[in-house]
């Protein structure tokens, strides 16, 4: 018997949406309002007008806004009805939710609401999920516990608790990770950022980048281009520190009594992940170039509808290798999936690496030696040019000694990548088809890429340069098991 | 030189006349590479080497149309078992594509105006992944909705999809 009551009501997003959604238009649209009023001849009263009527219809918009959502949440659906002139209607069956986030910018903190993002596995390769832009956080609470809550389980009454046990905390903050931050993409992201504005000031400045170019080779001696780059660099660690600290406070990692995995993290916007256990498909452990160099990693979560965004799935910041892969097997519940003895791949993927990196880098050297002899002023380049060889070489003998996969009791177990390494395992009955490609090289060389389809993460998780021998024996392996799984 | 993959070629061979579409879609393509530069070269009195090019293009889209599909048509191949769908397919790049039926969840079939004209018709079975369809192209219309009508039956008596 499945509950009956207010749950199955329509009902409203917060009333104090009213208040909050057009304050955050209007912090928006600060710089256009900005702008009128201080354009256009003094004295004209249009303009202020004009600002008025912009701040009414953005307050009259927030009330149609909150007047015309309603959801609701049916034994069997989540439903969300929204928009005056353009109706939309929402629907997610409740057996495909598969993730659901709460998020807190800093003004609906102020205001204790939280936006209920909800995500749902894709049915034929049709896109779903569903935002609840805003509701209390009391509400977002029950929300999230209601909609993870299996619909095959009898969902209990919450009106009479039974004595649950508390979460289990599987993780938290170390601060001795933000030494990880300035080796991940974000620091150069943030230090683009700033170079990017200081750019864009120039130019507002009238004042030609490519001149001040000019004059800083002229002006500048050797300390003073060291000053340069010490201080770049300085703004990236602290750049991406700030960064970190902003997008990690506060970070903990649950398994909640409810039988899923959460994580709580964020210092203005709070955020919290909240994914099925039984719905994680596998988990990817990343080592991008500069982290790996400093021994760090980190966790992602792979389940249905995660694993598009960017950020999409993180378990937890960039941490000591040891802590990712600690937090993998956690997240799969079984010891150390992904740190499983992996086999090698064999020779051809070595030669395939090689002649891969090696070809380019040829190719950058013999048309340096072309300009050389066409054009005897850049002839000083090409002598330069050789040094990418070994360097690609070595790029070459990383990514082979990458290669590796295995097949364990329960779990594809498979590694890649130079620049950006991943180690993914795989749950076997997560793996929902294969696909085997070999290009004509590939048939030269008598390998094979193995690709696990799986409705988790990417879609596709892909295993380079194998023997074809090999690709059959594992799909055969999985297969006899899938029926069961 | 070429190791025979273990893994089994599936049993049919799509219709013969998928030979024809491939080669009116060849020859489709290059038509419609061909005749903007047709168009430029005689009405401007375009460069000599549009001439070149136009030729060039003539000569690939002819060609291919001549030996490609007889390729293609050997190399095609396609097998529904109780266990899976598995199809083979490609020129230059193979590709095996396997979904077991316990994880299919959708079967469409399609006819585009070149299908329609020649009787022919597409299979596409997808799963929950946007990786994971795996289409049949090239098949007689009456096999196709056959196809389709025993795949949906199968699939309807299996549920789950491990999403």
């Amino acid at each position: 018997m499945r509950r009956e009551g207010p749950v199955t009501d329509w009902r409203r997003l917060d009333p104090r949406m009213i208040v909050v959604a057009p304050v955050h238009a209007l912090i928006r649209l600060v710089p256009l309002l900005l702008i009128v009023l201080v354009t256009g001849r003094s004295g004209d009263p249009t303009r202020v007008w004009i600002s008025l009527g912009i701040a009414g219809l953005v307050v009259v918009g927030g009330l149609i806004r909150w007047r015309t959502t309603r959801y609701r949440i049916t034994p069997e659906r989540v439903e969300l009805h929204s928009g005056w002139i353009r109706r939309q209607r929402r629907s997610v069956p409740r057996d495909r939710i598969r993730t659901v986030d709460l998020t807190a910018t800093l003004l609906h903190r102020a205001f204790r609401l939280n936006v209920v993002v909800v995500r749902a596995a894709e049915h034929g390769g049709e896109h779903s999920g569903l935002n609840l832009d805003a509701v209390s956080g009391a509400e977002a609470e029950l929300l999230r516990r209601e909609l993870l809550r299996h619909s095959a389980a009898p969902s209990e009454d919450p009106a009479e608790p039974q004595p649950e046990p508390g979460p289990t905390e599987l993780a938290r903050l170390d601060w001795r990770w933000l030494r990880f931050a300035p080796l991940t993409f974000s620091s150069l992201a943030g230090f683009g950022a700033i170079a990017a504005a200081a750019f864009n000031l120039l130019l507002e400045l009238g004042v030609t980048p490519r001149e001040l170019g000019g004059a800083a080779f002229r002006l500048l001696n050797g300390t003073g281009w060291t000053l340069l780059v010490v201080s770049a660099l300085l703004l990236a660690v602290i750049g991406s520190s700030a960064l970190f600290v902003a997008r990690w406070w506060g970070y903990r990692l649950t398994r909640e009594p409810d039988g899923t995995l959460r994580v709580r993290r964020g210092l203005f916007t709070s955020r919290s992940l909240s994914v099925a256990e039984d719905r994680i498909r596998g988990v990817g452990v990343h080592e991008p170039l500069l982290l790996r160099a400093g021994r760090g990693a980190q966790t992602r979560a792979l389940a249905a509808g995660l694993g598009r965004e960017r950020q999409g799935g993180v378990l937890q910041p960039p941490v000591p290798r040891a802590e990712a892969h600690r937090v993998a097997g956690v997240a799969l519940q079984a010891p150390d999936p992904t740190r499983t003895a992996l086999t090698a791949h064999p020779h051809a993927a070595l030669r395939r690496r090689f002649t891969r990196a090696l070809g380019p880098a040829a190719g950058v050297v013999a048309a340096a030696i072309l300009l050389g002899v066409l054009d005897p002023t850049r002839a000083w380049i090409w002598p330069w040019t050789p040094v990418l060889l070994p360097l690609a070489a070595l790029l070459a003998l990383d990514r082979y000694r990458a290669l590796g996969h295995t097949l364990t009791e329960h779990h594809l177990v498979s590694r890649l990548g130079g620049f950006s390494r991943r180690t993914t395992a795989l749950q076997r009955n997560g793996i929902i088809g294969w696909r085997v490609r070999q290009s004509l090289f590939q048939r030269r060389a008598g390998v094979v890429t193995l690709e696990a389809v799986t409705a988790a993460g990417e879609g596709g998780y892909e295993i380079l340069d194998i023997a074809p021998a090999t690709a059959a024996g594992l799909i055969d392996a999985v297969g006899s098991r899938t029926g069961s799984g | 030189m070429q190791s025979t993959l273990p893994l089994r070629p599936p049993a049919h061979r799509v219709d013969p006349r998928a030979r024809q579409w491939w080669r009116l879609r060849g020859l489709g393509v290059a038509a419609v590479v061909a005749l903007p530069q047709l168009v430029v070269a005689l009405v401007l009195g375009g460069p000599l080497w549009l001439w070149a090019t136009l030729i060039a293009t003539v000569v690939v889209g002819v060609g291919y149309a001549a030996v490609v599909p007889e390729i293609l048509f050997r190399i095609h191949r396609w097998e529904v078992t109780d266990e899976a769908v598995y199809t083979l397919s490609g020129w230059l790049v193979r590709e095996w594509r396997i979904a077991p039926i316990s994880r299919v969840q959708t079967v469409d079939t399609e006819h585009g105006p070149l299908q329609q004209l020649l009787g022919l018709a597409s299979v596409t079975v997808t799963t929950a992944s946007a990786r994971g369809p795996v289409a049949i192209r090239g098949l007689a219309t009456a096999e196709a909705r056959e196809l389709a009508r025993q795949l949906t039956e199968t699939t309807q008596a299996t549920p789950g999809d491990a999403t």
